[in-house]
C-alpha cells in the first residue's frame, strides 16, 4: 500500500469537494500506469484498503468520512419513510428495530453480507459504492476495459460468477448485495456535491450499465458525498424479503440473490410487486415480466412458479454460468412464497 | 504558503480541510490498547494489525490474508470484533482496542481460553487468537449462546486445520460455565 496524506473532517460542508476524483476515475489508465495525485473519500475503508493493498488504486490523499456525526444516524423522514445516513454500518442496520420491522429485506441483506467483523465497520454508503469483484478487474495483471484497457477478459475466460443479463461489453455482476434489497424497497440516494448542493436520485437510476459507461458503475461525480439513503414509507400491507445463495454457508458475496417486495390487499390480490435479481447483471436486475405476472393475482404456488420462470426471460448465460438460471428460478419462487406466507 | 495571499472569501471549507491533512510521513498518535495508552509515530498507511505487531510487539494478533477474509487478525474495537488488517491505526482515534494479550487477568485465563485448552480446540494455533476474541465477545453479549449463535459469531473465521468442531464444543462448555 502506498503512503498517503490523511484528513478527517468533522462535517459534510468541510468534506464535500475535498476529494479530487472518484475511485473509479482514479483506477482508469491507458497503459496500466495509475495516477498518483488523486484524493479520495473513505468510509469504513474495507473496499478502499483492499484496492490499495492490491495496487489497483494509488491515491495521494484519503479523506476520512467516518468522523462525521451527521452521516451516522437512522432517522424518521418527514414523509414517514426512513433516512439512513451513509455511515450507518451493516451491523447497525441488521440490528435496528425499525429496519427489522418495516424493511425486512434490508435487515436481511445487512445481516447476511460479509462477516461479523466486516459488518461492524462497513458502511451502507461504502457498500453501495464498492467496486466490482470480477477477478480480472481485481487483478493487476489484467488491464481490462473497466480500467481503461481494450477487452473484458470474462467472455473468453473464467466467467462462472459473472452476469447472465445485460453484459454488453463487460460481464461483471454488481458487488453491492444491499442494492438488490434497496432497489426492491424503492430507495433513493441523497448526494451532496462539491459546492454543497444536494440532489436526490433513485438508486435504480444511479447505477450505470457498461453500455452507458464501461469505466464506472454509477453516476457519482468527483467530490460528491453520498449523504443518505432514503426509503419511502412502505404501504402497511406490503412486505419484503431478501435471500441469497452463497457457494458456501459462511461469508462471501452471493452467487445469486433475490429481493421481493409485495403489496397485497388484505386477503386478496397483489397490488404492487418488485422482483429484483442480484449478482445477475452489472446492475441490480428488475424482473419486469415476473412483476407484471404477479400484479392483480392472488398469489399461490402456481403463480409463484410462473413468475419465477418469467424472471429469467431474456437471460443470456455465458460459457460457464448457466447453472445460475435454475438457482435464480428457485430463489425467486421461494422469496415470493415466503413473502406471501409471511415467513 | 499560497493561502496567505488569498482573500478570505476564497478560502473555502474544502481548503481548510486540505490544510488539516497529515502525512504521508510518520505522524504522532496515541492508541489505547488493553487499557494502556501508547504513543506511536507511524505513517497514516499503517494498519492497526501492523501497529500492534510491529510497533507494540503485541504479536498475538495474527495476519493471515491481510484482506478481511480470514478473521485471524480479530481484535475488539470498543468491545466489538473487527479485522485489524482492514483498519488503519490512525482511524482508531480514542476508541479502545482489546487484543488477545488483554483477555487474561494475570495468570487467570479467560473462560474461553480455558475451554479451548480443555477441548483441544487448537492445532497449529494461527487462527486461534482471532477465534478466541470472537468467542469471548459473543459471551459478553450472550452468556448462554446456542450452537447456532456460536456458528454465526465465528462464521468469518477460516481455520485450515479444521478445529471448528472443537471450538464449538469449547464454546458450548464455556456457555455452561457462565451459567453456573
Ligand atoms: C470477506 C468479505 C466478504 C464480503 N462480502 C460481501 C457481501 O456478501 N456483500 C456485499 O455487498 N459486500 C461484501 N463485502 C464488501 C464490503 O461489504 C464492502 O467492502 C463494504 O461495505 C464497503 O463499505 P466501507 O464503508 O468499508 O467503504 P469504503 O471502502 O470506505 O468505501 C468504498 C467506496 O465508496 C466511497 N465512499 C464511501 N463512502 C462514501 C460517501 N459517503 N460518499 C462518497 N463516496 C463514498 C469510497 O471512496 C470508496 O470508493 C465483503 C467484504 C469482505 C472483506
Ligand atoms: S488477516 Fe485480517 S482478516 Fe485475514
Ligand atoms: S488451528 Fe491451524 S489454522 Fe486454525
Amino acid at each position: 500500500m502506498n503512503s498517503f496524506e490523511w484528513s478527517s473532517p468533522r462535517d459534510i460542508a468541510q468534506a464535500a469537494g475535498v476529494a479530487t476524483t472518484t475511485v473509479a476515475a482514479a483506477m482508469v489508465s491507458q497503459s496500466g500506469r495509475l495516477s498518483t495525485d488523486g484524493v479520495v473519500f473513505k468510509a469504513g475503508g474495507i473496499d478502499l484498503l483492499d484496492l490499495m493493498k492490491e495496487g489497483l488504486l494509488v491515491p495521494r490523499g484519503i479523506v476520512n468520512l467516518r468522523e462525521i456525526p451527521d452521516l451516522a444516524v437512522i432517522a424518521q423522514a418527514d414523509d414517514g419513510g426512513v433516512h439512513i445516513g451513509a455511515n450507518v454500518t451493516l451491523a447497525q442496520l441488521a440490528a435496528d428495530p425499525v429496519i427489522r420491522t418495516r424493511f425486512l429485506a434490508l435487515a436481511d441483506v445487512a445481516g447476511n453480507s460479509a462477516s461479523p467483523q466486516i459488518r461492524q465497520v462497513a458502511t451502507i454508503g461504502g457498500n453501495l459504492l464498492q467496486r466490482p469483484r470480477c477477478w480480472y478487474f481485481r487483478s493487476r495483471d489484467h488491464h481490462c476495459a473497466r480500467k481503461g484497457g481494450e477487452v473484458c477478459f470474462a467472455f473468453a475466460g473464467e466467467n462462472q460468477y459473472h452476469a447472465i443479463f445485460d453484459h454488453n461489453g463487460c460481464a461483471m455482476v454488481h458487488p453491492e448485495t444491499s442494492a438488490t434489497a434497496l432497489v426492491a424497497l424503492g430507495a433513493k440516494l441523497e448526494l451532496t456535491n462539491a459546492a454543497g448542493t444536494k440532489r436526490v436520485v433513485g438508486l435504480e437510476q444511479f447505477f450505470l450499465l457498461p453500455e452507458v459507461d464501461i469505466q464506472r458503475e454509477n453516476d457519482l461525480t468527483p467530490g460528491e458525498i453520498l449523504t443518505a439513503i432514503l426509503l419511502p414509507p412502505p404501504a402497511p400491507t406490503s412486505r419484503s424479503i431478501h435471500i441469497k445463495q452463497g457457494e458456501t454457508d459462511s461469508f462471501d458475496w452471493p452467487i445469486a440473490d433475490v429481493a421481493v417486495a409485495l403489496d397485497t390487499a388484505p386477503g386478496g390480490a397483489c397490488r404492487a410487486a418488485a422482483v429484483i435479481l442480484g449478482a445477475a447483471s452489472p446492475v441490480p436486475h428488475r424482473a419486469k415480466a415476473a412483476e407484471a405476472l404477479l400484479v392483480g393475482k392472488t398469489i399461490d404456488a402456481d403463480v409463484a412458479r410462473a413468475a419465477a420462470h418469467a424472471a429469467l426471460q431474456g437471460a443470456a448465460p455465458l460459457t460457464k454460468n448457466a447453472y445460475k438460471l435454475p438457482i435464480f428460478e428457485t430463489l425467486v419462487r421461494r422469496a415470493i412464497l415466503a413473502v406471501v406466507r409471511g415467513g | 504558503m499560497l493561502d496567505t495571499t488569498l482573500p478570505d472569501f476564497l478560502a473555502s471549507d474544502a481548503q481548510a480541510a486540505e490544510r488539516d491533512a497529515v502525512g504521508p510521513g510518520p505522524v504522532p498518535l496515541t492508541l489505547d490498547v488493553n487499557n494502556v495508552s501508547h504513543s506511536l509515530f507511524i505513517e497514516p498507511k499503517t494498519t492497526l494489525a501492523e501497529a500492534l505487531r510491529d510497533s507494540l510487539d503485541l504479536t498475538g494478533t495474527k495476519v493471515g490474508c491481510d484482506r478481511g477474509a480470514c478473521s485471524a487478525c480479530t481484535v475488539w474495537l470498543d468491545g466489538k470484533p473487527i479485522a485489524a488488517c482492514m483498519m488503519l491505526a490512525i482511524d482508531v482515534g480514542s476508541r479502545k482496542i482489546t487484543t488477545i494479550e488483554g483477555l487474561a487477568h494475570g495468570d487467570e485465563l479467560h473462560p474461553v481460553q480455558s475451554a479451548f485448552i480443555a477441548h483441544d480446540a487448537v492445532q497449529c494455533g494461527f487462527c486461534t487468537p482471532g477465534l478466541v476474541m470472537s468467542c469471548a465477545a459473543l459471551l459478553e453479549s450472550n452468556p448462554t449462546p446456542t450452537i447456532d449463535d456460536i456458528k454465526a459469531a465465528t462464521s468469518g473465521h477460516l481455520c485450515r486445520c479444521g478445529t471448528h468442531p472443537h471450538v464449538h464444543d469449547a464454546m458450548l462448555d464455556a456457555s455452561r460455565i457462565r451459567k453456573t
